[in-house]
């Protein structure tokens, strides 16, 4: 069985390529800064305010910031059709998509732990008590954007109008994961906090059909 | 002399059609290349060379036909190893070392010991000295070594050589040539598709042309042998 040691290899080379050139995680950080900082001073929202907009504001963020993260995933891979020297060379083509989309899960949880320091300071929003729980939200929902987003990455990576064609894909399909995420977040952020199980466990419904699918039919998406 | 370390494997396509769309890259195509043999694909751009050798390479699906390997006696045999596989794109990353490149191919593949084997790879192709260096900061002769490295890695039977030539400079092209003649002469299959004549063409135990998607001739070499390469480019 290489799909394991296969993928272990390739998110290793995913991961040292990213902070080699450090070309998705600054892009995405900057991206998202830029919105909840502009937010934060043109609204300057009390903290009522805050806990019902700002999971919104920061899940909105996230999701545009992860389908800037997840364009160059397959087009890098183009540059020196380095894709068809991975297909030679893995024996299960899962590993390709496995490593990948958890190489974008790691990079957007990275980028959100960065930012939820400064998104609690500029919307004064506690944290502190709940930062297990929101880890754990913020873990299920990124992987919940990685796993399509990985999927149509390779799609629109041979498509003519590829920038375009991911956002249009992409958006409408992770609406379902936006909206538990976004729901899942608010309640932690509530005045009297709570793990919304019931948004957890679509979280995790989603990732597992997601991933069912993408292992099902992943390879197809790389034929030519 | 040390014996080869892979079986000698041949190729036949059986009625291949490649479509993209309503568009026939290929069409009909049937050949058996024996193993050990050293064909040369010749042809316009668009003529299905590239198509043609990725289908080899079980890079890419026949619409319609089939391809199947070949022992030494011409039975069908069943290979998992793949070819080795080099294009105009080199298919190494730029943001990786040499080393890295061929250490992470090798694990992929499988292989035992894999840093002894991409030393060993490094030391054959000359870039030894610059295994720790970024891919970038390569030249595109050196690209092109590293390329036929990892090509190398699993010790494949048969090589495939989507015009490798291209880009580089006459030294490299003679260094290309003289690699392509010891795989040649180890008894691997070679299928190269090239642009016109050349140091590495006349290494070519037949030539095979291509035109609209179909074999439109196929000799050995002589005198039609450069008539195809000739008309080829015409």
């Amino acid at each position: 069985m290489a799909l394991l040691p296969n993928t272990a290899v390739l998110l290793g080379k995913e991961l040292r390529t990213e902070f080699r050139s450090r070309e998705l995680l600054t892009t995405t950080v900057v991206f998202i800064l830029t919105i909840v900082v502009l937010f934060s001073f043109t609204f300057d929202p009390s903290v009522s305010e805050s806990r019902r907009f700002g999971p919104g504001l920061l899940w909105l963020a996230f999701l545009f910031a992860a389908s800037l993260m997840l364009q160059p995933g397959f087009l890098r891979e183009q540059n020196n059709d380095t894709l068809s020297a991975l297909r030679l060379s893995v024996s299960d083509p899962f590993a390709i998509f496995l490593a990948k989309l958890i190489a974008n899960a790691i990079f957007l949880l990275v980028t959100e732990m960065l930012l939820l320091p400064i998104f609690a300071v500029l919307y004064n929003v506690h944290i502190v008590a709940v930062f297990p729980q929101l880890v754990l939200v913020f873990f299920l929902g990124s992987v919940g954007v990685a796993i399509p987003g990985t999927a149509f990455s390779a799609i629109s990576a041979q498509a003519r109008m590829r920038e375009l064609m991911l956002p249009v894909l992409l958006l409408p399909l992770l609406t379902p994961v936006l909206i538990a995420s976004t729901e899942a977040t608010a309640a932690l952020l509530a005045e009297k906090p709570e793990l919304r199980l019931d948004w957890l466990g679509f979280l995790a419904g989603f990732d597992v059909v997601f991933l069912t699918a993408l292992w099902l039919f992943g390879e197809y998406l790389l034929e030519e | 002399m040390t014996p080869p370390s892979f079986s000698p494997t041949g190729i036949r396509f059986e009625n291949i059609d490649k479509r993209y769309g309503g568009l026939y890259a290929l069409r009909r195509v049937s050949l058996e290349i024996a193993a050990g043999e050293c064909v040369v694909f010749a042809g316009r751009n668009g003529s299905g060379k590239t198509t043609l050798l990725r289908i080899g390479a079980r890079l890419a699906r026949p619409s319609a036909g089939s391809v199947s390997f070949v022992n030494s006696r011409a039975e069908k045999v069943e290979t998992l190893l793949p070819a080795g596989f080099v294009a105009h794109a080199t298919m190494v990353y730029d943001e990786l070392t040499a080393e890295e490149n061929l250490l992470l191919f090798a694990r992929l593949q499988g292989i035992a010991e894999p840093a002894e084997r991409a030393a060993k790879l490094l030391r054959e192709v000359g870039l030894e000295e610059r295994r720790k260096s970024l891919v970038r900061t390569f030249s595109r002769g050196m690209r092109q070594r590293v390329a036929i490295a990892r090509a190398l890695l699993n010790e494949p039977a048969m090589i495939l050589l989507d015009e490798p030539s291209t880009g580089l400079d006459p030294q490299g092209v003679s260094w290309l040539a003289e690699t392509a003649r010891g795989l040649r002469d180890s008894g691997r299959t070679i299928l190269m598709s090239l642009h016109g004549e050349s140091e590495i063409s006349n290494l070519a135990t037949r030539a095979i042309q291509l035109d609209g998607g179909s074999v439109v001739a196929d000799t050995r070499t002589g005198a039609d042998f450069r008539s195809i390469l000739a008309f080829a480019n015409a």
